[in-house]
């Protein structure tokens, strides 16, 4: 081995030449060449022709129905699931910290969903228990309540993937029992002590502490929910009528079913400038309620 | 007292386990579905117990037939070769990248490390079509090669992981190594590499049932069922017009067996993964 290939500047390179050469022509390289690709036609076996704002100002005019509609559809899905998913995760962490036997187990049980909730298997069952005359519709007639076909209706047809994304809170909820166990336990003695209740623990106490994680998980959750591509074309393609066609699906169908790769790159640059600022906006505000012990 | 703590600790139990039966249900209802006929599966029964379990027989060989004259044993040997490829990628190729970061000093370490972190909020989205515009020029649509070759790259959520896990390495092995004759290279290959192994198992664990749940890649790349991981015959096998639910919720049921055999037996693993690295499990 030669001194020079020793050096931890050498050696350094070496060990993240993988992440660095993945990181230019997989990552910037792939994304110049979007960026370029969303001022082109560029269809898949044609040569591109530079046409400036055209693909931008197409989504926004002439096309602005169906883009409009998959862009508030979208936003539709992440409102409606991210807080009720995080709420599921933190409600049923703080439940089972309880030190009761069994504590483990029902942790994996609520975990199983979001193992296995990402496979074709379940988005196919989970179509089928939605059906018409299908689970979900007898259970709400044994109830008193009426049937509802919700993939006929353009408007109910996003619930089942909403409820299919709660579903899921079980890696929120792990991430969230972590973060409860390191609270310290005389933080909640010192407010027994003061004649605080178990609500007013919770809101003084625990939420306060897990403000941190409660970001990170936001952060997160809202990323990928902006993302959903795969329940969505598999349980309901999109329809009826628009009525779940994600931008995801929509960016799909263009690039991939129609082959406008051009048109689909500008709309994949509104998507990750709607990830952004909707990123920004959760960290700048967040600065009013999250609280860090070390400060 | 005691007879009110005993009640409250029932009701605590019994409203868990409820709830805990409510979340497992949709899954318990597939698996019952595979033993059920069509009838039985669409008259949205909401019983866990077949009308004849031997009706289970002849979905998983119908099931197991396929369709496009390919059976489930070509999927399932394609699910397992990508998932396969892509873990043993990602292991390796972000544990040299942690390594790098965490153990050695150098000028524009911060600025990599900086990049690596950006890299996990990327949504996929963006660079999806320019990378399939790459493959497809290079003439390597329809082959395994753009679902496997990017796992060899790094992943940043797993160095990310494996970096935190480093720091409970302690330096002086890697001291006294060196002091003992190893170089840079050896010190990673003979010490780190070893010790790492909870965390190679855990980003192994979560890596391989991404891969297996894999779904968006093979639908642009692959293109024969031939090349059909389990995921895209699924939904095709539905799409075709296909319409024995039984056999579908037969194959559907096979198809989640890797994920949970790996669940079952990794589970503290996992569980420390998501805890340590955040990762969306």
């Amino acid at each position: 081995m030669s001194r020079f290939m020793n050096k931890d500047a050498v050696a350094g390179y070496i060990f993240a030449a993988p992440f660095i050469i993945g990181f230019l022509f997989l990552m910037v390289g792939p994304m110049g060449m979007s960026l370029y690709y969303s001022f082109t036609n560029f269809q898949l076996g044609r040569v591109p022709t530079w046409i400036g704002l055209d693909n931008y100002s197409r989504l926004f005019f002439n096309n602005f129905t169906d883009f409009h509609n998959s862009v508030m559809v979208t936003f539709r899905f992440v409102f409606l699931s991210v807080p009720v998913r995080m709420v599921f995760g933190l409600m049923i962490a703080y439940v089972l910290t309880r030190k009761m036997k069994g504590v483990h187990f029902y942790r994996s049980v609520y975990y199983l969903p979001t193992l296995i909730g990402g496979s074709i298997a379940v988005a196919l069952v989970w179509g089928q228990l939605f059906q018409e005359n299908g689970v979900v519709y007898n259970i709400f007639e044994a109830v008193g309540l009426s049937g509802v076909a919700w993939f006929d209706s353009v408007s109910l047809a996003i619930y089942p993937l909403v409820l299919m994304n709660v579903w899921q809170f079980g890696a929120a909820m792990i991430i969230f029992a972590a973060g409860l166990k390191d609270i310290p336990e005389s933080y909640y003695e010192a407010a027994e002590i003061d004649g605080a209740n178990k609500w007013q623990a919770f809101f003084k106490i625990t939420l306060p502490c897990l403000s941190p994680i409660i970001l990170y998980n936001l952060v997160m959750q809202t990323i990928s929910a902006f993302m959903t591509f795969t329940q969505a074309f598999v349980i309901t393609n999109g329809g009826p009528a628009g009525g779940t066609n994600f931008v995801a699906l929509y960016i799909y169908q263009h690039a991939f079913v129609w082959r406008n790769m051009g048109y689909a790159s500008a709309m994949s640059w509104i998507l990750l400038l709607i990830i952004a600022v909707s990123t920004a906006i959760i960290l700048l505000t967040s600065k009013r309620w999250t609280f860090y012990a070390n400060e | 007292m005691a007879t009110k703590k005993l009640v409250s600790k029932t009701f605590y139990h019994i409203l868990v386990a409820l709830f805990g039966f409510a979340m497992v249900y949709p899954v318990l209802w597939m698996v019952i579905g595979s033993f059920r006929d069509n009838v039985e599966i669409l008259s949205g029964t909401l019983s866990l117990i077949p009308n004849d379990w031997a009706q289970g027989i002849e979905n998983f060989q119908v099931g197991w037939s396929g369709f496009a004259g390919v059976t489930f044993t070509t999927f399932f040997r394609n699910s397992f070769i990508l998932a396969i490829s892509a873990t043993i990628g990602v292991v390796l190729s972000s544990s040299v990248v942690a390594y790098s970061l965490s153990r050695l000093r150098y000028r524009g370490r911060r600025i990599v490390f900086m990049l690596m972190l950006s890299t996990m909020m990327i949504p996929g989205q963006v660079i999806m079509i320019p990378q399939f515009i790459i493959f497809h020029s290079l003439g390597l649509v329809g082959t395994f090669v753009p679902l496997i070759l990017p796992a060899f790259f790094g992943h940043g959520f797993f160095i990310f992981l494996m970096m935190q896990f480093m720091v409970s390495i302690p330096k002086e092995l890697d001291e006294a190594a060196i002091v003992d004759g190893c170089n840079k290279y050896t010190v990673f290959t003979r010490i780190v590499f070893p010790l790492l192994k909870p965390a190679l198992i855990t980003t192994a664990i979560i890596q391989f049932y991404w891969a297996w749940d894999n779904f968006m890649g093979p639908l642009i790349y692959l293109q024969g069922a031939n090349q059909w991981p389990v995921s895209i015959a699924l939904r095709n096998f539905v799409y075709a017009g296909n319409t024995n639910f039984g056999a579908m919720f037969a194959m559907s049921t096979l198809s989640l067996i890797p994920v949970f055999v790996m669940f079952l037996i990794f589970n503290k693993r996992l569980v420390e993964g998501i805890n340590t690295s955040g990762i969306k499990g």
